[in-house]
């Protein structure tokens, strides 16, 4: 009997990360993994995550794998890229929240321009989530890591302005969230684009949901947004990350239950959301970065 | 939504003047300006008037092509004046149009093969336009019949199941909704649906025209029309259709779906 494939009038927008060695992502002219359908351009990449400090709420078990390397972000990063492998590293301004050390912008585009010499993938940067304090924290990184083409987070629907701006003058990609809403991130996009920002510098975020904390819902908004995208929606043809790590380590059974099992939620959260489509997976403890990439290498086989 | 831009046509006075003086600047503008309405693709007629067909044809497709190189649906009833358009264009043309007559079906899907056209098979023959949606269906199976026949796939065959004046035809726009919703069930890929829109408004005073293209337009969209042959500078046309397509879920809403489009 013939198979029938799928033929899609459009393809994802290629995303271009990092200057050194740059990477790209998207691209996909179909459904992932599936034989035939998706020549799978450019498999899903892994990013790691690390901190501008230590971070305290993270359980033992997933501090453990970097040692004094928590307390120097540099090290952090270093450890990162060369012992654990990750494509890319996602720097979380985490000193920067007016709760925690409130550290400056200044301090904050030090940490990052070490962080640019001391490693040669690409980066991911993002705030500490409070918006005003990330407007100027932002403006002023995006300045310092001029020319490294790297990703910047979180564009809003309520505060997206600065960020853009800044993005555009410094020449690098944009994360853009919406909270499990697929008009608002179209909407979303659309404005950041009326602000002349390049279309294929966009990369989505629909929030992530860790196993068994509204994972389902993300995942059917980014299947809805990647169908959308394949079939010439412009407004949502763009790539999407994930930031598998931070949610996965935030539930009660990787705090609290045995040994390995906030790996194992790590790695059956991040297989699920490669299946719906992500580009990118942010993720934090060493063995599910790895088998996350055996598990990417094993389905871009297939 | 497949939209083929309907302004580059000699029926229009400025296009037969341009024709005739071999004004190129007015088929530029008018190409232009269509594709910068997000027309999908450009009819070309040369109109009853020209002295030349071929000839002007040829003139009419280079011309187009020196600023666009954008899907050329070449509009003529006469078979040379077709296979001169057709062999002068740049992206995959279609072919405008092909009806359920033997004969012209003898002649234009062998030509949809070799151009690798897509073809407009109109729901008419000899004997004219059936009345009914159940008329209209038989010949739309000849024209399915014809595209396995000449080995051209069923999802290149653009049906159009012909509009006429609503001054004069009045019960005509229901049996073209009802042929546009049931041939889609004549084959597996389902053939295409196209109408000549302004064709339901031919007659009717100015000042209604555009309203009830408009208004035949979301109709036909709201049954799963999936082409058209109009005029994508009208605004309010445009803004329309575009509106039909998000109520029929075919595009995502947001705020902005307008601009989105």
């Amino acid at each position: 009997m013939e198979r029938l494939i799928e033929k899609w009038q459009d393809k994802i927008s290629e995303v271009v990360i990092g200057a050194k060695k740059p990477i790209t992502i998207g691209g996909e002219t179909g459904i992932y993994f599936i034989d035939g359908e998706d020549k799978c351009p450019n498999p899903p990449c892994v990013a790691m995550e690390v901190w501008d400090m230590e971070p305290e709420a993270w359980p033992e078990t997933l501090k453990s794998n970097f040692g004094s390397a928590l307390k120097d972000p540099v090290e952090w990063a270093k450890l990162c890229a060369d012992k654990f492998s990750a494509d890319l590293i996602c720097l979380r301004l985490a000193s920067t929240h007016p709760d925690t050390k409130n550290a400056s912008g200044q301090e904050a585009g030090k940490t990052l321009e070490k962080i640019l010499k001391a490693v040669s993938v690409p980066l991911i940067v993002i705030g500490s989530s409070a918006h005003e304090k990330d407007n100027e924290v932002m403006a002023h990184c995006a300045n310092v890591a001029k020319g490294e083409n790297c990703l910047f987070g979180i564009a809003t629907q309520d505060n997206y302005k600065t960020l853009t701006a800044a993005c555009l003058s410094s020449g690098h990609s944009i994360i853009s969230e919406a909270p499990i809403d697929i008009n608002i991130a179209k909407q979303l996009n659309i404005l950041i684009c009326d602000m002349q920002f390049p279309a294929d510098k966009i990369v989505l975020h629909h929030a992530t949901g860790a196993l068994g904390y509204g994972l389902e819902y993300t995942y059917s908004i980014m299947e809805r947004t990647r169908l959308a995208g394949l079939s010439g929606d412009k407004m949502l043809s763009m790539p999407m990350i994930n930031f598998v790590g931070q949610e996965a380590w935030r539930t009660k059974e990787a705090k609290t239950g045995p040994k390995d099992t906030g790996i194992l939620w790590e790695v059956a959260t991040a297989t699920a959301y490669l299946n719906s489509g992500a580009d990118i997976l942010v993720m934090n403890h060493p063995k599910a970065v790895e088998q996350i990439k055996k598990a990417i290498k094993a389905l871009a086989r297939a | 939504m497949f939209i083929i831009g309907e302004r580059i046509n000699g029926m229009f006075k400025d296009v037969a003047k341009a024709i005739k003086e071999k004004d190129k600047a007015v088929i530029h503008a008018l190409a232009l300006k269509q594709v910068s309405c997000k027309a999908n693709a450009l009819d070309v007629n040369v109109g009853p008037a020209s002295a030349n067909p071929k000839e002007a044809m040829e003139w009419l497709v280079k011309t187009i092509q020196e600023v666009t190189d954008i899907t050329l649906a070449i509009d003529t009833t006469r078979q040379d004046v077709m296979e001169t358009g057709l062999s002068l264009c740049k992206a995959k043309p279609i072919i405008n149009s092909a009806n359920a007559n033997e004969e012209k079906m003898k002649n234009l899907f062998p030509l949809a093969k070799k151009y690798n056209a897509s073809i407009i098979g109109l729901t008419m023959d000899k004997a004219g336009i059936p009345k009914d949606s159940e008329g209209r269906m038989e010949l739309a199976m000849k024209l399915v019949a014809a595209c396995v026949e000449y080995g051209i796939d069923t999802s290149e065959l653009y049906l159009d199941a012909v509009i006429l004046p609503v001054n004069v035809a009045q019960p005509h726009a229901k049996e073209v909704f009802k042929t546009i919703r049931d041939s889609k069930m004549l084959a597996d890929p389902a053939p295409k649906t196209v109408l000549g829109l302004s064709n339901v408004s031919q007659g009717s005073p100015m000042r209604y025209k555009n309203l009830i293209n408009r208004t035949f337009l979301t109709m036909a969209i709201a049954n799963g029309l999936d082409a058209a042959i109009m005029d994508a500078t009208d605004k309010e046309l445009m803004d329309s259709l575009i509106t039909a397509e998000l109520l029929m879920e075919k595009q995502l809403y947001c705020d902005s779906y307008l601009e989105a489009y």
